[in-house]
């Protein structure tokens, strides 16, 4: 049938770290993407900040602040834009456009093109994350994540589940045009599941039992049990994992180079 | 020494058989020309030698290397002009060279390649910011900047003005004569016969002729075609009766004669010896376009 032969061969020594080096150019030249991931999470948060009853104590929300809830929304939001709309249609653009049947006719390997918008968009995530942390901690006096470690660790766990789902929309979806479809019908329940819009302690039980199923649902649990100080529950880290490796699978099996 | 060795290719897409049975070999340092009409499995059998896809049937030897299987032997090797195929739209020309130069262990001086295709004016520009004939001459130099030892053009030249297709022959020509054999795919009689050493004819998959250009336009019937007014009437069967003579043909008073060189000569003396004039006596002979139309289409 009418497969491209993945080339698996060895790139001449430091054409990978040219590839990233040029992807990295190039993903600085997309300003909507620098915007959606890097700016407008802690631009939200500030806005929220700004608002004075958004500062005050609340019974309800066990005595913290409405502030305080939302420096982890904002990094969630990071990763799921990241992750489902800012890479997937880049992925399927390098197929669409014959960018990756073209590298493979060269010692470069498309893979590391693949590769290096991954770890990009990753990288994206953290600084947004650091930069969310920072803004809530020195304008808002939101505190730092108390079981840093375990922070860390479910950060990269709910990245890797993001930019795996990611990974998997853009190997299914033929067209560019397609993938922002999926990826826009994705980022919604997305957004829910990791609580965004409404904090998964308020849902009902079964609801909650479901969204902590789900990837982005188990890594946003295991992040708030990481910043109040717990290590994350190993149940969350696990679901979050688990789902990471399938879906890495799926789109390693489904994506398609030309 | 042949560089590219294809005996009995065959690749089928479903239940379509779009190479069959495609065997021809390219001697190192010449330019071979694949020519046929849209369709035929030029490019397909073009992608078998890249690597691009792998054969159903037969083989496929780049330098003794098997595309489908030593990918990475062969890359180094064999730079590629793809049809349709575009960079990232906001890598600039610079950077496209760049980072194609990076990946070959002994790349060529890209701004010497720039500058022959010229294109050093645009090395800041973005790729979705060229013109279609830029874009396909950067492409050109992507496929040289490895230093390749043979290079692949598929539709070298499409969406060039006529001036740049001309530079951009002169170049080819140029890269052969450095040694780098070319394997060139196209539909263009002109540059066929400008630029190739050999053709293979291809047509619904098949192989139908391989030759020189001139072997090919040699072999078409009616190669030569006689065209005069007589000055006196002239029986048809006379010229008819004339050795290696096709076709007698009258148009608007015109006789037309096809034949081959030696039908000229025998013209010639027949009306000599009667006496005739020959008025507005004109000899075309074939181009590569007959011999591509008599070797391939329908009635092929």
């Amino acid at each position: 049938m009418n497969t491209l032969i993945p080339a698996r061969t060895t790139a001449v020594k430091g054409s990978a770290t040219a590839v990233l080096k040029t992807e990295a150019r190039l993903l600085l030249r997309e300003p909507a993407s620098l915007f959606w991931v890097l700016a407008f999470p802690t631009i939200l948060l500030c806005i929220l900040g700004a608002i004075p009853s958004n500062r005050e104590h609340s019974d309800d929300l066990g005595g913290l602040r409405v502030v305080d809830y939302y420096v982890p929304v904002a990094i969630l939001l990071a990763v799921i834009v990241a992750g489902l709309q800012a890479m997937p249609p880049v992925l399927t653009g390098y197929r669409e456009r014959g960018i990756l049947r073209r590298m493979s006719t060269t010692p470069m390997r498309p893979g590391s093109l693949i590769g290096a918008q991954i770890a990009l968009h990753g990288a994206a995530i953290a600084l947004s994350a650091l930069l969310a942390l920072a803004v809530g901690r020195l304008v808002f006096d939101v505190a730092l994540p108390r079981q840093v470690f375990g922070y860390v660790v479910a950060l990269a766990l709910a990245t890797l589940a993001s930019l795996a789902l990611g990974a998997t929309i853009s190997a299914v979806c033929r067209t560019t045009k397609i993938t922002q479809a999926v990826g826009s019908a994705v980022f919604f329940p997305g957004m829910f599941t990791a609580g965004v819009w409404l904090p998964v302690a308020s849902m009902p039980e079964v609801l909650q039992r479901i969204v902590t199923l789900t990837p982005l649902g188990a890594a946003a649990q295991a992040l708030d049990e990481a910043a109040a100080g717990e290590w994350p529950s190993w149940t969350h880290l696990g679901v979050a994992a688990l789902w990471s490796v399938l879906l890495i699978a799926a789109a390693r099996r489904w994506f398609k180079w030309e | 020494m042949a560089i590219v060795e294809v005996s009995d290719l065959r690749k089928d897409y479903g239940d379509k058989r779009a190479v069959d049975d495609v065997s021809f070999d390219v001697e190192e340092g010449e330019i071979f020309g694949i020519l046929g009409p849209n369709g035929a499995g030029k490019t397909t059998t073009v992608e078998c030698v890249e690597g691009l896809r792998r054969p159903d049937g037969g083989s496929v030897r780049v330098a003794g290397y098997d595309p489908a299987v030593d990918r990475h032997s062969v890359t180094r090797i064999l730079g590629a002009q793809l049809q349709e195929s575009e960079l990232q739209p906001k890598i600039t020309v610079r950077e496209a060279l760049e980072l194609y130069a990076a990946c070959y262990p002994d790349p060529a001086d890209w701004r010497a390649l720039t500058e022959r295709l010229e294109l050093t004016e645009k090395l800041s520009t973005r790729f979705a910011k060229l013109s279609g004939g830029q874009k396909q001459r950067l492409s050109i130099a992507l496929a040289l900047v490895g230093r390749p030892r043979i290079v692949v053009l598929d539709e070298l030249t499409t969406g060039l003005d006529p001036r740049a297709r001309r530079d951009t022959w002169g170049l080819i020509k140029d890269v052969r004569d450095s040694g780098v054999t070319v394997l060139l795919v196209t539909h263009f009689m002109e540059e066929a016969q400008r630029l190739c050493d050999r053709i293979a004819l291809i047509d619904k998959g098949r192989i139908t002729a391989l030759d020189t250009p001139s072997g090919l336009i040699g072999r078409t019937a009616n190669g030569t075609a006689i065209s005069f007014t007589p000055s006196a009437p002239l029986e048809t069967q006379l010229l008819a009766d004339l050795p290696s003579v096709a076709s007698v043909t009258h148009q608007d008073g015109r006789i037309v004669v096809n034949g081959t060189d030696e039908t000229v000569h025998a013209v010639l003396s027949l009306l000599a010896g009667r006496g005739i004039n020959a008025h507005q006596l004109r000899v075309t002979e074939a181009t590569l376009d007959d011999a591509y139309l008599n070797l391939t289409g329908p009635d092929a």
